[in-house]
């Protein structure tokens, strides 16, 4: 096992070097340079004036020295300074980051217990006709844009006090209860297609599976039809499930984005968001670096819980 | 036979319909739509839906029809969605066919580039690179069409490497064909079963993307109608006029949901394993 997360820790530097070669040149390839950017349309230099502010702003040098040393800053934390405030980038995402992690893991956390138990029961009532119903109903989870189910949200709980966060958000360590109550509706949007989606795997896996020859045995040697589903089969139709989960817990952060600011949660999407809107690129290159790190570290986590959930999988990857 | 069993599948079917609607409706709106969906009405703002003033989903805030928008906005859905899948579908088949059919190296590369692009979630990539294109509709397709590089890039190198040692290929080989003759003419037909179930799920989606880029901000711009920016317009009247923000969502929902039906029917059309199980 251990060989197996220091080669999978290994894999994650080709792959972050490349997040950072991408979100580095990207942003280079706006028209006009951060410098201009940051001096707005006011203020008027001179060509001269230009090159001296360049070389006191560490600009005037080649791009892959440039890159070099912006990643130099990056591993000491350095994540340059905003262009609207001027406040260092990477304390500003930080303090944000908390309530995106928390809409995430809520939302992860509520399309599990939704999808699971709805995936058990159709994969257990077999008739076509329920099927059908089952599948349509899954799809049609899929097929919800997530901000649209949030706006209906708030008008729906408008009325309804301490629901909707709108503008007075209470963080989890003052008052945990507030907190998770304001929290529960912007989860369920963006949980919602995931519960889609597990319910899916649940089910199609629970199929293969109760097909299996010591599902036969097990009802053969006259155990409860519950113990046979949780027991035998539920434990080995899972797998592909967790896989899953996992894999998408990295899009639900992104979907928080859009979910913030319908609700106007003060997490790190709203933050991207202004950024996006204000052209603050010192800003939005943080927040996708973060973002892009989370993801592959979730992804990583994954892959670590599968293969400690199923020795099949470390071995043979192990073992290459 | 297969397009008889495409028949049978009540799924499919279904999503066919659905989208054969949409189409309908598309090609309506070339010629005919019942008022002008750019046009601003300060007589006629934010009326509810009614049949007596002709406005069957009501009107926004500007005092535009509402169903003409929806109508209008769809060409404009559709044609993005479609040119974006088409542009990942692309440059993402021909990597993964590459990187699957000549392996070592080039597979290595190939797929570590696809890795790279996978490493962020599709809405926050399409945001970003919107933020650096800029709000232009073509770069709405080329926003999407980035997040589906990788995948097409996945789904046809596991593909090609399914088959690629197969009689076929071989018998070609020893007649003496050539490298890409086997790719285009041997391989990618026989691979494009996957494929076609991969492009009807990334149209949904990329409905999906599309509208929420819109709905912030970062899409199709106002005053031309997308079914994103519409829901966008309408979030500062809903509490008063929730038919603003109802129908738009509607449309929505239902050319996505066709499409997810028609990809979800067809993967078990192909899939041996699932038709067993119904």
């Amino acid at each position: 096992m251990g060989r197996y997360i220091v080669k999978r820790l290994l894999s994650l530097i080709p792959v972050l070097f490349g997040v950072s070669i991408i979100v580095f040149f990207l942003v280079r390839l706006i028209p006009g340079s951060a410098l201009e950017m940051y001096m707005g349309t006011q203020v008027e230099a001179t060509p001269q004036q230009m090159e001296e502010l360049k070389r006191i702003f560490g600009e005037d040098k080649p791009v892959p020295v440039l890159y070099v040393q912006w990643v130099g800053r990056l591993l000491q934390g350095d994540f340059g300074y905003s262009l609207r405030t001027g406040r260092p980038v990477l304390p500003d995402i930080v303090s944000r980051l908390p309530i995106s992690l928390e809409l995430t893991l809520m939302a992860l956390f509520l399309a599990l217990i939704i999808g699971i138990p709805q995936g058990i029961l159709s994969s257990l009532r077999n008739k076509p006709a329920v099927d059908v119903a089952n599948r349509i109903i899954g799809l049609l989870g899929l097929s919800l844009p997530q901000f649209w189910l949030a706006a209906l949200m708030v008008l729906a709980f408008s009325g309804f006090r301490g629901w909707i966060p709108m503008g007075n958000f209470v963080k989890f360590t003052v008052d945990p209860l507030k907190n998770l109550q304001m929290l529960f509706l912007p989860s369920l949007a963006i949980g919602i297609g995931l519960a889609a989606v597990i319910m899916r795997y649940t089910r199609n896996s629970m199929l293969e599976v109760l097909q299996m020859d010591y599902i036969r045995t097990a009802k053969a040697k006259g155990l409860k039809r519950h113990a046979v589903i949780l027991r035998h089969a539920l434990k080995n139709a899972i797998l592909p499930v967790i896989t899953v989960a996992g894999f998408n817990t990295g899009y639900l952060l992104g979907g928080a984005i859009v979910i913030e600011e319908v609700f106007a949660l003060p997490g790190m999407g709203r933050l991207a968001l202004y950024a996006i809107y204000q052209r603050d690129y010192p800003v939005i290159q943080g927040i996708v670096l973060v973002i892009a790190t989370l993801f592959v570290l979730v992804n990583l986590v994954t892959d670590l819980i599968y293969a400690c959930v199923d020795p099949r999988i470390r071995l043979y990857e192990g073992g290459r | 036979m297969a397009a008889n069993r495409l028949t049978k599948n009540s799924i499919a079917m279904t999503g066919i319909v659905i989208i054969a609607l949409y189409i309908a409706v598309i090609l309506v709106s070339l010629f005919w739509l019942p008022f002008n969906p750019v046009s601003m009405d300060t007589e006629h703002l934010l009326e509810p839906p009614s049949l007596s003033t002709g406005h069957l989903f009501g009107t926004d805030e500007f005092g535009r029809d509402i169903l003409s928008r929806i109508m209008k906005g769809c060409s404009v859905s559709l044609i993005i969605s479609i040119s974006a899948t088409a542009l990942g579908a692309v440059i993402g088949i021909l990597m993964g066919i590459w990187a699957g059919y000549l392996g070592g190296r080039w597979d290595n590369w190939i797929m570590r580039v696809a890795d790279v692009l996978f490493s962020f979630p599709s809405l926050l990539l399409a945001i970003f690179v919107m933020a650096i294109l800029g709000e232009k509709t073509f770069n709405v397709v080329f926003a999407i069409g980035i997040v589906y590089i990788p995948q097409f890039a996945r789904v046809s190198r596991g593909a090609i490497l399914g088959i690629k040692s197969d009689e076929f290929v071989k018998a070609a080989r020893s007649n003496g064909a050539s490298s890409s003759y086997i790719l285009f003419r041997h391989l990618l037909p026989n691979i494009l079963v996957p494929l076609i179930v991969q492009i009807s799920l990334s149209l949904s989606v990329a409905i999906l993307l599309e509208s929420s880029l819109s709905f912030l901000g970062l899409g199709v711009q106002p005053p031309y109608p997308s079914w994103g920016n519409m829901l966008s317009g309408a979030r500062k009247v809903m509490a008063i006029a929730p038919w603003t923000a109802v129908y738009p969502g509607l449309a929505i929902v239902f050319l996505v949901l066709g499409f997810n039906l028609l990809g979800d029917g067809l993967r078990d059309l192909l899939d041996p394993r699932l038709r067993n199980v119904q």
